[in-house]
């Protein structure tokens, strides 16, 4: 069967496939992880402040987003943004925002929930002297955490955000439902409209594998890196 | 300067872990405060910057009371340096970012000020060459008299120490009561919880024995040395001296 492969058809997409798919699903991973790590934050915060009712909110927002089918969220979300978008308003139609701000913002408020749960052991990682010690010089709740709690407990938790940005990078994929061009999306496109689906989709396997595992690669040097600090 | 009066603190309804707590810490006095391991030691040194809060009595520094909920918290800890038993420096941060976080952050001073400020008082506490350096390079003792500059650093009127030796190996042990010594010699009010007699005989104007969340001596260091009146106390003394 693979007499009859043409692979050139790789290289004519190429352009196509990087310019405007891949360029799509790094936007897209790059905005989602850093939307995902700040709202992440602020849950991980709200869960662990002495506030019951703030903790509860959290915590029920972290477990329904962790139970639903992410691909489920994205199409639900699509739908629903615009009608939300008109709640929050005011306005008398439903507000088109669009397939890539609707998926940002799906993947923020998905992504948030596992960002939360790590940045919630890297702050419980934290020895309670540190706060204190924060404290007894001064220094305000917020300031304490903005200077001395979360930059070490995002220093500790870094390989771990990293692998969870690497799994998001491959999830991203899943916007197909929105028939959105992202990198699989250019591919299947050509596949589709060149009939070539086994040397696009071969291809589009590389080169997410390659790319997740030259992370993970950086993700294990980063770690042997800490250790030795530590 | 500090003033306790019948503090009452529970770390749960059936565990009361200070009883009816009252001393107080006069400007320019140093108040060596010891008793055995669970005593309560830590706990009523925390209530004095609030970092322990507690359900009944009265606690003042400099006339502000600490468990009054309209009192500025940060701005009364900010005049107040507190040495923890563990160091607490900021790992992330080199050493003199850890002497000029607070600084800048809570005094408003600049940078510049801060770095002299800084570099000042590591020159005091003989470090001024570690300033470029993170705490983990430093040895305990290097650790502990770097978390004293920081909190000299930010100009407080009063000095809390937790047992600021205890985690230090032994030969690291003087390099830091030397450095309490002057501060106490130079006029410094210090309430400092410690089990080194030697520097209690030295610079201390009061001993106060704590004992399962009482405060069961309250002497002048002579008097406390000479003719220890409760028993409880004078076992554990007769047991530290020992070593
Ligand atoms: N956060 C806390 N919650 C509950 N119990 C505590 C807490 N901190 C200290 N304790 C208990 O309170 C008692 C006094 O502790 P502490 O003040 O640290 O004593 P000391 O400093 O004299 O060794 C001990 O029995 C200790 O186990
Ligand atoms: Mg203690």
């Amino acid at each position: 069967m693979f007499a009859n492969l043409d692979f050139d058809v790789i290289r004519r997409a190429l352009p196509y496939l990087f310019y405007e798919g891949m360029t799509f699903t790094l936007t897209l991973t790059g905005l989602a992880a850093l939307g995902g790590l700040i709202f992440g934050t602020a849950i991980a915060l709200m869960r662990l402040s002495g506030f019951k009712i703030l903790g509860r909110i959290a915590g029920v927002y972290v477990d329904f987003m962790r139970s639903l089918p992410l691909v489920l969220v994205i199409f639900w979300f699509y739908f629903l943004v615009p009608y939300i978008g008109q709640w929050l308003t005011g306005a008398s139609r439903p507000i088109s925002v669009g397939a890539f701000a609707s998926s940002l913002i799906t993947f923020i408020m998905f992504e948030a929930a596992y960002f939360s749960e790590i940045m919630r052991a890297g702050i419980q990682s934290i020895s309670r002297g540190q706060p204190a010690a924060a404290n007894a010089l001064g220094l305000t709740y917020a300031q304490t955490m903005r200077y001395v709690v979360l930059p070490q407990a995002f220093r500790n938790m870094l390989p771990v955000l990293i692998t969870q940005t690497i799994v998001l990078f491959q999830d991203t994929s899943l916007v197909y439902v929105l028939s959105i061009t992202d990198f699989l999306g250019a591919a299947s496109k050509v596949a589709q409209r060149d009939g070539r689906l086994v040397e696009m989709y071969l291809f589009a396997a590389v080169v997410y594998f390659t790319i997740s595992s030259i992370a993970s690669f950086g993700v294990r040097r980063l770690q042997a890196r800490i250790a030795i600090i530590r | 300067m500090i003033e306790i009066s019948h503090v009452n603190k529970w770390y749960s309804p059936t565990f009361q872990v200070l009883t009816d707590c009252t001393t107080s810490v006069n400007k320019g006095e140093v108040v060596v405060v010891c008793g055995p391991s669970g005593s309560g030691k830590s706990t009523l040194i925390k209530c004095v910057n609030a970092l322990e809060p507690f359900q009944s009595g009265d606690i003042s520094v400099d006339g502000t009371k600490v468990n009054d909920p309209k009192t500025d918290l940060p701005k009364l800890r900010s005049r107040v340096g507190m040495v923890f038993q563990h160091f607490e420096l900021f790992p992330h941060l080199k050493i003199i970012e850890n002497l000029c976080l607070a600084q800048q952050k809570v005094l408003g001073r600049s940078h510049d000020k801060a770095v002299a400020k800084g570099m000042q008082l590591l020159d005091r506490v003989g470090l001024n060459e570690q300033a470029q350096k993170f705490p983990a390079q430093l040895s305990g003792g290097q650790q502990q008299r770097v978390a004293i500059a920081r909190a000299l650093a930010m100009d407080p009127i009063v000095m809390l120490f937790d047992e600021p030796t205890s985690a230090l190996d032994p030969e690291m042990v003087s390099e830091v009561l030397d450095v309490m010594v002057d501060l106490a010699r130079e006029g410094m009010t210090m309430m400092v919880v410690t089990h080194e007699m030697g520097f209690a005989r030295k610079v201390a104007n009061r001993v106060i024995f704590m004992d399962r969340g009482e405060i069961v001596e309250d002497a002048p260091k002579d008097d406390f040395f000479g003719k220890t009146r409760s028993d409880r106390a004078q076992k554990f003394l007769s047991k530290i001296l020992s070593h």
